[in-house]
């Protein structure tokens, strides 16, 4: 290889590991630092204390949508496995909306209850079709699995 | 392994390059279309609709597809990069720049079905989690690459400036790959795998794989024909570009 061009690569080389461990760093940082969200337990412990609005994630937990008549208005409780919150949200709710699904809702606390603003739902990146679904929980429930029942609640 | 390289040499040659490409084009149309119609019509006809979303599930036959091409193009350009800047190869600045457009736009489609998805199933259109942030970055990347490009007066010069910009970029590659791994973001994390099971079924799978080679051939048929005319572009006083325009205008 030439030496001009080697003098290039090494360059180019060296602008990389500086640029990489920059940006290390700052990914680092930002996951320490910066949280998305926060599951019911945090919340429960205070970490979202000084912030005046936050995200709220977890899954809702199943028998607990409780839909108002003549509104909007929705109740549910979010739970992470370890601590649960009750939430209350007026507004529509995305298609993917149902128990046992996993939610990021964007609100305040009032008291012991979250206010939402906002709820979103996040999809669990499976697809498969509803026949297959059900011969899959057919043999679950054969095989005493207990499966959580995504399609659940309409 | 000698006759591959005088072959690739030969390749990096302006009129070799431009005969070459234009032989190949033909057949990848062949290819992109065959691919296309097989893929649309397995995801959008045959594939059955998902348990969850019913059929709006079918935007990722076109999103994920695009979403690999955003990065894949982007990885071509960093290597035609690199090559442009170490050893100024002529051809290795014309791919890289004639590729950045093609890239942004698949990242471009990339977020507007993404988003267009996201107002139903998540209940909005757009929300700043690490994933689509870090794509959103990708895009102005790709815009920064081009704008610089056309920026100079020299395209040689702009070429080079614009493939610093280009490797510098490539830290952004991991970024967008991991976003969903290392952050807790709203976008779900990876479906389709090739270490491990994917989590779709067979019906769902084999349209997105056949989009995917659709999707890749297609960006060779519109780099090569960009690339063919960047050559002539660069290469007007040439001799061999004089010859080609003449017989142009005779079978005119």
């Amino acid at each position: 290889m030439k030496p001009i061009r080697k003098r290039r690569l090494i360059f180019i080389g060296l602008i990389l590991f500086a640029v990489t461990l920059a940006t290390t760093a700052i990914v680092y940082g930002v996951q320490q630092n910066v949280s998305y969200l926060f599951l019911p337990s945090q919340v429960l412990a205070g970490k979202a204390k000084t912030l005046q609005s936050f995200r709220l994630g977890g899954m809702v937990q199943k028998g607990s949508i409780l839909r108002h008549a003549h509104s909007l208005k929705v109740d549910f409780v979010v739970t992470d496995g370890d601590a649960t919150l009750p939430v209350q949200y007026t507004g529509i709710l995305p298609d993917l909306f149902r128990a046992n699904q996993a939610v990021i809702a964007t609100g305040h606390m009032q008291g012991k209850r979250f206010i939402a603003t906002e709820v979103l739902a996040k999809h669990d990146a499976t697809y498969m079709p509803p026949s297959l679904r059900e011969a899959m929980a057919k043999a679950h429930l054969k095989n005493h699995v207990n499966v959580a029942n995504a399609g659940g609640a309409k | 392994m000698n006759a591959f390289k005088t072959w690739f040499h030969k390749l990096g040659s302006p009129p070799f390059f431009y005969e070459f490409a234009g032989y190949l084009r033909p057949w990848l149309w062949v290819g992109t279309v065959v691919f296309a119609i097989a893929g649309l019509i397995g995801g959008l006809i045959i594939a059955p609709p998902d348990y969850q979303q019913g059929d709006a599930y079918r935007i990722i036959f076109i999103h994920v597809p695009s979403a690999w091409m955003s990065l894949f193009i982007y990885g071509v350009m960093a290597i035609s990069g690199l090559i442009a800047v170490v050893w100024r190869m002529k051809l290795a600045e014309i791919i890289a720049m004639e590729s950045a457009p093609i890239g942004a736009a698949f990242t471009f489609i990339t977020l507007i079905t993404g988003s267009l998805w996201g107002k139903p199933m998540w209940g909005t259109y757009w929300t700043w989690d690490a994933r689509l942030t870090s794509e959103l970055v990708l895009l102005f990347i790709y815009l920064g690459i081009i704008g610089l490009y056309h920026a100079f007066e020299n395209e040689r010069q702009g070429a080079r400036a614009a493939s610093f910009l280009i490797i510098v970029g490539v830290v952004n590659l991991p970024i967008v790959h991991y976003s969903v791994v290392w952050w807790n973001t709203l976008h779900q994390g990876t479906t389709v795998r090739i270490f491990a099971p994917s989590s779709i079924s067979l019906s769902m799978l084999w349209p997105i794989l056949a989009m995917m080679i659709a999707t890749k051939l297609y960006y060779g048929v519109s780099l090569l024909g960009r690339a063919r005319i960047a050559v002539l572009e660069r290469e007007r006083g040439k001799d061999w570009v004089r010859q080609i325009v003449m017989e142009g205008t005779k079978d005119a």
